[in-house]
This record gives C-alpha cells, structure tokens and sequence, in this order.
C-alpha cells in the first residue's frame, strides 16, 4: 500500500533540489562561518548568499535577517528579546497575542507572564482577529502585539497589514509568525507594516532545524544564547550552514513556483473540501475564503478526533487532528475552542494538510475512504445519526 | 511497550501494541442490546470518551446469574475503543461473580499493555460493568451487594466532579 501524506502543516519533507543544494556543505565546504581561511570564507560566502535569497522572499535587508534553529527559538527570541530589553524601571509591561497563536507563543507569552501583563485577542468563528479589537486594547504600556500570519490548524490567514498598521501608528512593535505561510502566500514586511516576523525552514521543504527571525533595522533585542556573537550578536552558535543554505534553496524553489502551485493547492483543497462537505453532520473549521492554499480543518460531529485519525492511518492515509488524543494532552483543541466550537465539537476534528507532492489520485482517495470511516467510528458510537 | 512488535504494523499506532490496534480495527461485539437486562452508562463527551455497555443475564444450570450476551457502544479514541471491545471478550459467558473481579489490570493485560496516559480507559471500561451490573440488580429488584453499592458510589462521585469541571465549557 502506497502511503499518502497529508500533514504538511506538521513538516514536509526536504525536497531533492534542496538536498542537492546542502550536499557540499557537510563534507566538503564545512569550515565555520567565523574562521578567516578560505573554508571559513566559504562557509561564510553561503550563509550571506543565503541571508540575501530569504531576504528576498519577504522584501526586507539582508542584515534584518537572524538565523535560528527553529521557528520556536525565533519567536522566543522575539517576545523574550523585546521583553528583556526594556530598560529597568520602565513602564512597558503589556503584550497583546492572538488567542489561537501556536503553543510556542502562548507558553512564551504564559513565561513573561511573571513580569508582564498578557492580553488574548479573541477571534470570530473563521478564526479572524479584528484589527480594531487589537487597536483598543493596546495601551501605553503595551510593548509588543504578535498576531500569526496563517494558522497552523485551521489555516486561516489574518489582516497583518491593517493590524500592523495600527500598531504602527500607536508605536508599539508588531511580530507575525509566518511560519505557515512563507513560501505559501506572498509576504511583504515593508507593505506587512510588520517588525519582526518568524519563518521555518521545514515547513517549506528545507530541512529541520533552521529558522529565521526578520528584525526590523534599528529594533534593538536582547539575545537568548550568549557567546561568540553569531548573527550580529542576537543568535551566538556556530552557524548550522547546510541547514541554512537548505532554506535559502527551498525559499527560492517557494518564490519561483508560489504563484502556480497556490493555484494548483487551491484546486485540490476546494474538491476535498466540496466532497468532505457532503458527509452528514460535517463542517468546516476556519474561513472560506482568507485560508492558506493547503489547509482543510473538517469537525464531524459524534467522531473521536484520534480514532479517526488511526483508521485514517489504517488505510495509508497520513492526517492530523487537533484533538485531545493525538497530541496526548487530554485537552480539546483551544484554537477550535476559540472559534467557539463546544469541548465535545472539537474533539472530532481532521487537518489534511496539501502539499507539492499531492496529486489528485491522493485527494481521490481520501475522498473515497473518508465517509465509510466515519460511519464506522459513529456505528461504533452510542450517538449514531 | 515492545517496541519490535508495534513496527510490525507500520502505522502510527506505535504508540499502541498490535492487540490494541487488531481490536481497535475490528472490535468485537459492538451495537445495542435489545431489552437489555443491564445498562452501564460511563464517561462524558466533553472529556471524548463515553462508553455504553448492554448486558443479558440468564441463570445456568447451577442457578447462578451469567452474562449471556454482553454489547458496547462507544465514542471514544483508540484505546477507550479497544478496552471496550476487550471486557466485552473477557466478561461473555461469566457469572456475575466472576465478571465483577475482573480490574483494569486485567483489562491492559489483555491488550498487551496501553499507554499510562490512556490507563482511564481501563478504568472507564470496568466501572461500564460495574454500572452495567448494578443496574441489572436494580431493574431485577435483586439486593444490591454492599461491595458493588460502594463501587458504584465511587464512579458516580467521580462523574460528578467531572461534570463539574466541564460545567463551565458546556456553556
């Protein structure tokens, strides 16, 4: 049985063009970025080509561009960073998130916590923060607003130009984590209005472990790590250069086929979702229209998120859920919550995920084995419908 | 957990043994119970695990109480699945007496073993027994055994805080 991947929201996996890019870098041009012979200058050489293809892709400098390890060291760096810059005595104590951030914002946001006041934004039922619910809540102690660019479960896409705007013209810093759209919706900090933003390479087919954090010229961070001074001193470590120069390769690969392969993801989502739809008692989460090209959050009602997912895996089919179960917290989703799904509501529900080695047959089959598995779970279930 | 046995299915279940998963794919016993003679209503959706178990009693010869048919129905993840599936295997054609000793370790034994994080999925299917049987002696006017009065007591003070706690998301 051929298996059929659809959890590229989760990760993707590194694409061959990307892999052929890294290959020297382990072996052959594997000197350190800080040493002055020519392995050193090499390396170096890379990781200046690479800061300028990432730079690119968002429309920022090369030097706004911070190598990390992941997405979630980029948005410690972020909140921490700010956080910790503040000079002692000052006021500045207030920081504004969405209520459905990924978990690395929100236990960021929880640890400042102890020293800063923390507001949640609430969201509509397609998972849409106001922008005006952002401008009244910020206050003249508020430092920073971090609003995500798409959601990583239900893929909805956010107004970041208008809340950047805001946040702009009331001085207060704005971070975006982009982590689930670079490479998949155009991004432009400058026309973004955003400060700081967070990006991944995994999620764009490059490998694990690098990330970037685009700080705006002349916003001042404190670093997490201290040491040798890497990354114009906000990010010490030895530079992880074939990850890096995998990113960059996967950003280019992003940036040249974005256009037709949002068209082509559009397609493949619509009829999954077209086709889902028709199942009884089955909805769909976030919005219709602002979503990433990718994302497909279904909830059915009287199904177990966790059992759908294995019968899924069951038949080859790789999904995810934002269920309780699966990520062994036995908590319902908070972002479904959010939307104002009921606990019992969010338990049932699916993310397919598309990515660029998704062909039609796969949707097909998903399509084909989703309705009976379904049955099966609510036949199983004492709340048959 | 072994971990050699769970690749041999080469699913994600490696979180699960491979008996878990077998049941869990093809549960046994599941569906209602007609005039059942006992119903054990256990769990609650807000959590995402309910589990409703139907038993019919008859005497054998030796004129004590058997489980003759034994059904589940459950909403629930893999493991609340399986549990189910398995008490139903382990309590059909016992006596009353018997069926009552069977524990949540034996429930996990049968399955290989489960994930200490799904452990309450064991207990859910014991105490769907337990409440299974209790309502059969009360629907059948029997004296209820002081050991299963203070069992039930206990599942349902459980299921009380429980409702509690969701109280405020249920709104």
């Amino acid at each position: 049985m051929k298996k059929i991947y659809l959890d590229y929201a989760a990760t993707t996996p590194v694409d061959k063009r990307v892999l052929k890019e890294m290959q020297p870098y382990f072996s052959e041009k594997f000197g350190n970025t800080m040493s002055l012979h020519s392995f050193g200058q090499e390396a170096k050489f890379a990781l200046d080509q690479s800061r300028q293809v990432l730079a690119d892709l968002i429309n920022a400098n090369p030097n706004e561009i911070i190598f990390t390890g992941s997405a979630t060291e980029s948005n410690n760096l972020a909140f921490k960073g700010l956080a910790f810059n503040m000079p002692k005595g000052s006021r500045a104590r207030h920081i504004i998130i969405s209520s459905i951030e990924h978990a690395c914002i929100m236990e960021t946001a929880k640890w400042l916590s102890r020293g800063f006041r923390v507001t949640k934004i609430p969201v509509d039922k397609y998972g849409m923060v106001n922008p005006k619910d952002v401008e009244r809540e910020i206050r003249p102690d508020t430092i920073l607003v971090s609003v995500m660019h798409a959601s990583n479960e239900i893929g909805t896409i956010q107004n970041i130009t208008e809340i950047g705007k805001i946040c702009r013209e009331k001085k207060v810093y704005f971070h975006t984590d982009a982590s689930q759209s670079l490479g998949k919706i155009p991004i432009d900090v400058k026309k973004m209005n955003v400060d700081l933003l967070t990006a991944s390479s995994h999620k764009i087919y490059g490998p694990k472990g690098a990330g970037l954090l685009y700080v705006r010229e002349g916003i001042k961070l404190v670093p997490l790590l201290h040491g040798g001074g890497q990354e114009n001193g906000l990010r010490s470590s030895t530079v992880n250069v074939p990850a890096i120069v995998g990113f960059a390769k996967a950003a280019e690969i992003c940036k040249k086929e974005m256009a037709a392969e949002g068209k082509r993801l559009i397609k493949l989502r619509d009829k999954l979702i077209r086709s889902v739809l028709k199942i009884s008692n089955s909805h769909l989460n976030g919005h219709s229209k602002n979503r990433l090209p990718n994302n497909a959050n279904f909830w059915f009602e009287f199904v177990e998120g966790e059992s759908l997912i294995m019968r899924l895996d069951l038949e080859g089919i790789a999904c995810s859920t934002g269920s309780a179960c699966s990520s062994f917290k036995l908590e319902p989703s908070y972002v479904l919550m959010a939307l104002g799904l009921k606990p019992q509501e969010s338990h049932g529900s699916l993310r397919v995920s598309l990515g660029r080695f998704t062909t039609e047959k796969e949707i097909d089959q998903l399509i084909k084995v989703l309705p009976g598995i379904v049955k099966k779970i609510r036949d199983i279930s004492p709340y048959k419908k | 957990m072994a971990k050699k046995n769970t690749k041999k299915i080469n699913t994600c279940a490696g979180l699960y043994t491979p008996k878990v998963m077998e049941t869990f794919k093809n549960p046994h016993n599941y569906g209602k119970i007609k005039n059942a003679d006992g119903i054990g209503k256990v769990g609650n959706i807000v959590c995402g695990d309910v589990m409703w178990l139907y038993i019919k009693v008859v005497q054998n010869k030796k004129k004590e109480d058997f489980i003759k048919d034994i059904k589940f129905e459950t909403f629930g993840c893999v493991a609340a699945i399986s549990t189910s599936s398995i008490i139903t295997d382990l309590v059909k054609g016992k006596t009353i007496k018997e069926a009552l000793k069977i524990t949540k370790d034996n429930v996990i034994e049968s399955l290989g073993g489960l994930p200490k994080i799904k452990y309450h999925c064991s207990v859910l299917a014991v105490d769907a027994l337990v409440e299974a049987v209790y309502d059969y002696f009360l629907k059948s006017k029997k004296e209820i055994p002081a050991g299963l009065e203070k069992k039930h007591e206990i599942i349902k003070k459980s299921k009380d805080i429980i409702e509690k706690r969701y109280e405020k998301w249920e709104k």
